[in-house]
Order: C-alpha cells, then sequence, then structure tokens
C-alpha cells in the first residue's frame, strides 16, 4: 500500500538542478510519478514527488525547495504536465518552460471556469463544437472543446474545475470529525475506495494495525464498489451504441450490487462503512450468506446480460478499433487503472503494492487500448472481483472489526494507494510538529487519466465521443475536489 | 434476435410496484429518524454538521443531515433511524424532525397539477454533486424503479424541461451554468433539491466554493440524504405532482 512511515528530514532533499535530473531520469528509468506537489515551508514550497516503482513495489520520495519558479519537467515527461499546472495555480510557483500552462480548477472565481485559450486548428472548413458544463444527461459537470472537421476530430481539449468545493485544504485543518466524510464524498462513486486510502493514511501515521476481519470487509466494501461501476459501465457502452438488452439489464444489476453494499453498511454507497482502525458494521453469519446468495445469484446474471456484448456484430463493430490509446501514450502520459490495463499496461495497486486482504492478486492486463478493450477488462475485473468477495466469505477472519486509532506521529509522512475502480488512488498526509495534519494531497485517478481521453478522440468521429467517455468513465469531481 | 429472448426470460420482470407498503430502506439503512426528546445536548454534540438542535422548537434538520448516525449512536435514548424511507419535505423549515408529526410535501396548486401531473420533464443539474445523488437519480430511469410509468423522465435540454433537478452544493463555479439553465426553462417550472449538498451544503456546508442555490430561485422540494435513496426520490417526485399522499 505504501512506504513506511517516513520522518520528513529523512525525505531527499536535493537542489532544484540535481531534483530536475533526478527525477527525469527515474521517471524515463520504469518510475511513475504517483503524486507530485508543493508544500509550504519556511517562506518557500518544498516540491515532493512520489515515485512508484510498479515493477518492484516501492514508493520513493524526492523532493526540492523552490521559490517564485522552478524548471518545468513537462516537456519530457508529459505525465507531470496537470500537477505542475496544479502546482501553479495553488501556490504560484511557475513552472518554467511549460508548454499547456493552463488553469485546473479555477478557484477563486477571478477566471471563470472554461475560459481560456483552447488549442485551436484553423481552416476553412474547421469547426469548432463546445459540449458543457451542463451535459445532455443525469451526470457532473465539465467542458469539452472539439476542433472538427466535418465528422473527424483533429482535437480535444477538456476544460473542468466546475466541481470545486474546497475539499483538500479543508482536509488538510484535520484531522477531525467531517475528514471521513470529506473523504467519502470528494468522488462519491469512489467512497470505499477514498475512504480506504484516507483511513489507510492515519493508519500509518498512527501506527495502527487494522485486524484482519476488518481488512476483509474492507475489501469486500472496494470490490463491490468495482463490481456496481463496472456492471454499469458495461451497460452504459451498451446503451451508447444503441444495444438495448444490455443496457436494461446492467442498469437492473449495478443496483443489486448496491444493494449488498447496503446490506453491509446501510448505505448504497458505502457510506459510514470505513472508520479510521477499522470499519463500522459486521457480518454475521446469516448475513454472511444472505450476501454470498445475492452475489452468485446476481453475477450470473451480469454473466447473462454481458455475454450478450460479445456475441453481438453490431456491438462488437461500434466497439472495435474506435478511440484507440496507443500503450506508448498511455505510459507516457501516466494512466492508471482500467484504461492502463486495456493496452496492456501491467499496473495495479493490487497486485503492484499489496495492501490489506490482497496477497498474490492476478491482475488482467490485455487489449490493443480501444472502446473493446476497456470494455472487456472491465468484464474480467468482474469475475475477479466476484471470486475475491466469494473467498472473503467463506473464509472470513476471526477476530474484531476495529482497533483504536491513537495520536499521529509529528513530522511525518504518510502515503496511503488503493485500487479504485478508476486506477490508483493516492492520499499522501503530512504532520506538522504538532501531530496534527500540515499538509494533505489527494490524488484521484481521473486526476491522471482525463488526458488520456482527450487522446482517445484524435481522428475519431464525433459521434463516437458518448461511446468513448462512457468507456473511460472519469471523475470530474475527484479531479475538481 | 433468440439469445436476447433467452437472455430476457433468464432476467425475469424486475420492476418494483411503488408504492408499496412491503417498500423499506436496507435493514441497516438510516430513514426517517424518531427524536424521542428535546433534550438533544449529547445528539447536538455528536453532530458533525450542526444538524441536531436541543430544546424547544428544535429536532433533527434532516436538511442539514447527511445521515451518518453519529447522533444515534452517542445518544440511543435520545435519537434513533428507522427504516421509512418518505423524507420529503415542501419548504426548509418543515425538513426539521422534532417529537411532533413529519411533515409530508404538498403536491403542487391544482393548475399545475393538470399540466404536471401526468407528465413531469425534469433536468437534472450536477452542480458540485459527488456522483452518488446523480447516480441514484439516473437509477430511477432504470427498470427497477421505472418511473418512465409515472410519466417522470429526465430530458435532455432544459427548453424540455418543466423543472430542475438539482444536486451538489453549488459551487461558485457552477452558479453561472445553474442560473442559465434555469432561467432556460420555460415557465411554469419547478425546482427540486436533491441531497443534502443541495439542501444546506451537505459535507460542503461553509465551503466558500459552495454558495449554495442562490436564494432568489425557489425551491418546490427536498429531498434529503446522503444520496437519498431512490425510493426517497421517487416518493418525493410523485408526492410533488400529486401522484400519491
Amino acid at each position: 500500500m505504501s512506504i513506511p512511515l517516513v520522518p520528513l528530514e529523512s525525505i531527499l532533499l536535493l537542489p532544484i538542478e540535481e531534483f530536475a535530473k533526478n527525477v527525469t531520469f527515474k521517471l524515463r528509468s520504469g518510475g511513475r510519478a504517483a503524486a507530485f506537489f508543493a508544500v509550504p515551508e519556511e517562506g518557500a514550497f518544498r516540491l515532493v514527488i512520489v515515485i512508484a516503482w510498479d515493477a518492484e513495489g516501492r514508493l520513493e520520495l524526492v523532493s526540492a525547495m523552490a521559490a517564485g519558479s522552478f524548471p518545468s519537467l513537462t516537456a519530457e515527461l508529459p505525465q507531470l504536465h496537470l500537477f505542475e499546472r496544479e502546482i501553479y495555480e495553488l501556490t504560484g510557483l511557475k513552472p518554467e518552460g511549460h508548454p499547456w500552462l493552463k488553469p485546473v480548477r479555477f478557484p477563486g472565481g477571478a477566471v471563470k471556469p472554461g475560459v481560456m485559450d483552447y488549442f485551436r486548428v484553423h481552416g476553412s472548413e474547421v469547426h469548432e463544437v463546445a459540449v458543457g458544463p451542463v451535459h445532455a444527461g443525469v451526470i457532473e459537470p465539465g467542458h469539452f472543446r472539439f476542433q472538427c472537421h466535418g465528422e473527424k476530430v483533429f482535437h480535444l481539449e477538456i476544460a473542468l474545475g466546475y466541481q470545486h468545493r474546497g475539499v483538500e485544504r479543508r482536509l488538510a485543518a484535520g484531522p477531525d470529525a467531517r475528514g471521513i466524510h470529506y473523504a467519502e464524498t470528494l468522488a462519491g462513486d469512489t467512497t470505499a475506495g477514498h475512504a480506504w486510502a484516507y483511513c489507510g493514511a492515519l493508519e500509518m501515521l498512527s501506527g495502527t494495525e487494522v485486524p484482519p476481519r476488518a481488512q476483509a470487509l474492507r475489501g469486500i466494501m472496494l470490490e463491490l464498489e468495482r463490481l456496481a461501476n463496472h456492471t454499469g459501465d458495461l451497460g452504459a457502452l451498451s446503451g451508447d451504441v444503441a444495444y438495448l438488452p444490455t443496457a436494461s439489464f446492467c442498469g437492473r444489476l449495478r443496483g443489486e450490487f448496491l444493494n449488498m453494499t447496503a446490506l453491509l453498511c446501510g448505505n448504497r454507497f458505502g457510506r459510514n462503512m470505513f472508520k479510521p482502525g477499522g470499519v463500522n458494521f459486521d457480518l454475521s453469519g446469516t448475513l454472511r450468506k444472505e450476501l454470498k446468495l445475492r452475489l452468485d445469484d446476481v453475477f450470473r446474471d451480469v454473466e447473462t446480460a454481458v455475454s450478450l456484448l460479445w456475441k453481438t456484430n453490431s456491438v462488437v463493430d461500434r466497439f472495435d478499433a474506435t478511440g484507440l490509446v496507443l500503450a506508448d501514450a498511455a505510459r507516457g502520459l501516466g494512466l492508471v487503472g482500467p484504461v492502463a490495463r486495456a493496452c496492456g499496461i501491467p499496473l495495479d495497486t493490487r497486485r503492484n503494492f499489496p495492501y490489506g486482504p490482497y496477497h498474490d492478486f492476478t491482475l488482467s492486463a490485455s487489449g490493443r487500448g480501444d472502446v473493446y478493450a476497456r470494455a472487456y477488462v472491465r468484464w474480467a475485473e468482474i469475475q475477479k472481483s466476484a471470486q475475491l468477495i466469494g473467498g472473503w466469505l467463506d473464509a472470513l477472519p476471526a477476530g474484531p472489526v476495529e482497533a483504536p486509532c491513537g495520536p499521529l506521529k509529528p513530522g511525518s509522512a504518510a502515503v496511503s494507494l488503493v485500487e479504485g475502480w478508476r486506477g490508483q488512488i493516492c492520499h499522501a498526509a503530512l504532520t506538522g510538529s504538532d501531530g496534527r495534519f500540515r499538509y494533505y494531497k489527494v490524488v484521484d485517478p481521473s486526476f491522471h487519466n482525463w488526458m488520456g481521453l482527450a487522446m482517445a478522440l484524435r481522428n475519431g468521429e464525433i459521434s463516437d465521443f458518448p461511446l468513448c467517455n462512457k468507456s473511460f468513465n472519469l471523475s470530474y469531481c475527484g479531479h475538481d475536489l | 434476435m433468440f439469445k436476447e429472448i433467452i437472455a430476457r426470460l433468464k432476467q425475469g420482470y424486475r420492476t418494483m410496484e411503488f408504492p408499496s407498503p412491503d417498500l423499506k430502506l436496507p435493514a441497516r439503512g438510516l430513514g426517517l429518524p424518531w427524536v424521542k426528546t428535546l433534550e438533544l445536548e449529547k445528539a447536538a454534540a455528536a453532530c458533525p454538521y450542526g444538524a441536531v438542535t436541543a430544546g424547544p422548537g428544535g429536532g433533527l434538520d434532516l436538511g442539514r443531515c447527511i445521515f451518518c448516525g453519529a447522533c444515534a449512536k452517542a445518544a440511543p435514548d435520545a435519537v434513533e433511524f428507522t427504516s421509512n424511507y418518505k423524507l420529503c419535505a415542501g419548504s426548509r423549515g418543515d425538513l426539521v424532525a422534532g417529537t411532533g408529526h413529519y411533515k409530508r410535501p404538498e403536491p403542487v396548486a391544482a393548475d399545475l397539477r393538470r399540466i404536471l401531473g401526468r407528465s413531469l420533464r425534469l433536468r437534472q443539474v450536477s452542480a458540485g454533486g459527488c456522483a452518488a445523488c446523480e447516480a441514484d437519480c439516473n437509477v430511477l430511469g432504470t427498470l427497477a424503479f421505472d418511473m418512465g410509468r409515472f410519466g417522470v423522465q429526465f430530458v435532455a435540454s432544459p427548453r424540455h424541461a418543466d423543472g430542475l433537478l438539482v444536486t451538489g452544493p453549488v459551487t461558485k463555479n457552477m452558479a453561472l451554468a445553474l442560473r442559465k439553465t434555469y432561467d432556460a426553462v420555460p415557465g411554469p417550472k419547478v425546482v427540486i433539491a436533491c441531497g443534502a449538498c443541495a439542501i444546506a451544503g451537505g459535507p460542503y456546508a461553509g465551503h466558500e466554493e459552495c454558495p449554495g442555490i442562490p436564494a432568489d430561485i425557489p425551491v418546490d422540494l427536498y429531498i434529503p440524504g446522503c444520496p437519498p435513496h431512490p425510493l426517497t426520490i421517487l416518493d418525493g417526485i410523485l408526492r410533488l405532482i400529486g401522484r400519491i399522499d
């Protein structure tokens, strides 16, 4: 899940030019940026990068002091582009030489969201299509600006920030009674993912060991969340190609998984389950049997519904070769989650950085990065999640479901990683000398992946946009915080 | 063609009867609170969102409540949550659950009921919503709940709509879009505030980034919850247009 707790003084601190060389070398030789942020320190800022060595399951922190500006690394390492823009927006530290320095969340109200210079294509037959913030469906807001030539999309630019609520600054003022609720709702369909990451950070900082029964229950919650969302996504993808049977069945089946989550904790989205030290609800013998029965029943129905997709030529024809993201682009942009795995990139936190009840996890990574691959990976993960939950229900460890969570170690850094259903979630917490948070960074997987969607639309047809968008299904509020 | 028919036979008919006396929230779910006494000091101290007020005129403000259950845990003799999913109210004040009877929303006036009673088209606006309220509104269109059978539908444009269903604490960054969408809905129109965030900010209450629904946009229906259970949302919408009482 993380590195062992790191005292702040032991984080590698380099002069800024060394930092640039060091980070460039590492991210070129197999490292990946899990987070990159700037912490206010001694009147200036300390840049901190969390480098994930996925193949080794190792995290590394590198830092440098900066004031006023710092050399941008984006041109060499595109995966840092949004982190550097975010640093600029939050702190004023200018990434010198950033090729795409634009707002991220438009905080403060000085600049209206979506009002910026869009990359334009000029020509007599080129036209621009603007969609959002309010979208036609029941969905969060965001702005999409397409540069089109007839039906063909040359370029898509995505402007977000409409959902910005000020989560990070408020989390950093904790820990307090509201903290868990911020974690639960910062991306409300990823309650289990973020709540686990948040609790994980607190547990690391306080040296709390979560009992095995609670770990298994947490695993059940996270996998149920994955099941619900992947099932919903396959239904929505089906709807986007007008294949109504699967769309209709999955619409109901998603709700069945949500109802199973509610069986455990009373809330369809898993609110009120996670707490630092463990979980709030246990599973009695009868409830366990009921959950197992429901799981088997619903999984059978999902299998019936989803198998129609691969057997229907009109569906496969729409999915196949649509919204292509090449593996090199995915790696270069630092994409995570099913989107990355659909390009064949073997990245899954449950495998690379095992945590909680996940041991010897086999990930599913294959495909050529089109909508078909992103759909098929979801189906593979649905099967895997059902298997995992079944296993935990059959062999739920005995014991308590919570452990007391004591005070946090002052002057320390904790990085908590969880594989949310969209991809890797990263929470980085730094404590001050008073044992309270000094800084809190949340990286939702969508923060990495929105650029992937922009790439997927290139040279595609604008009518394939809903399909591509749904095949990514990224979080607006998880990005905007 | 045949594989779809076989699949449909396997899936079965799954649309629930609504309303039905058998319908309840999940066993561990937190529905309408039973406020047993107005001596709510302990409950008030446990609430992270100031939803509980002790003393005369006090109670549990369902508009501020995110249904975390902290109050009931701290003071089980004062507050207990039931499985009753019927939580909606027609005015902000009616959302305070005291020791007395909880007031249900009145349907819209008779002339509006004639227009909207059998056909309500709603434009959903997510203004800072976390995606949970949005998801549980969307689920109403799926076959288990099938709100289409009551004539209720979400539409793609405010021009096609009879009203707005707002979710989220209404961020500064969505204020203009919400205003424009509201103005674009032709009258007569209704506004529904769905979820704790839309009513009073939810977990984001007090954030300067989230000013909330502007005071000059009148709200006709308040749906509490975080997120409200789809049964709660459906119950509220149907009461608003006078389809159930």
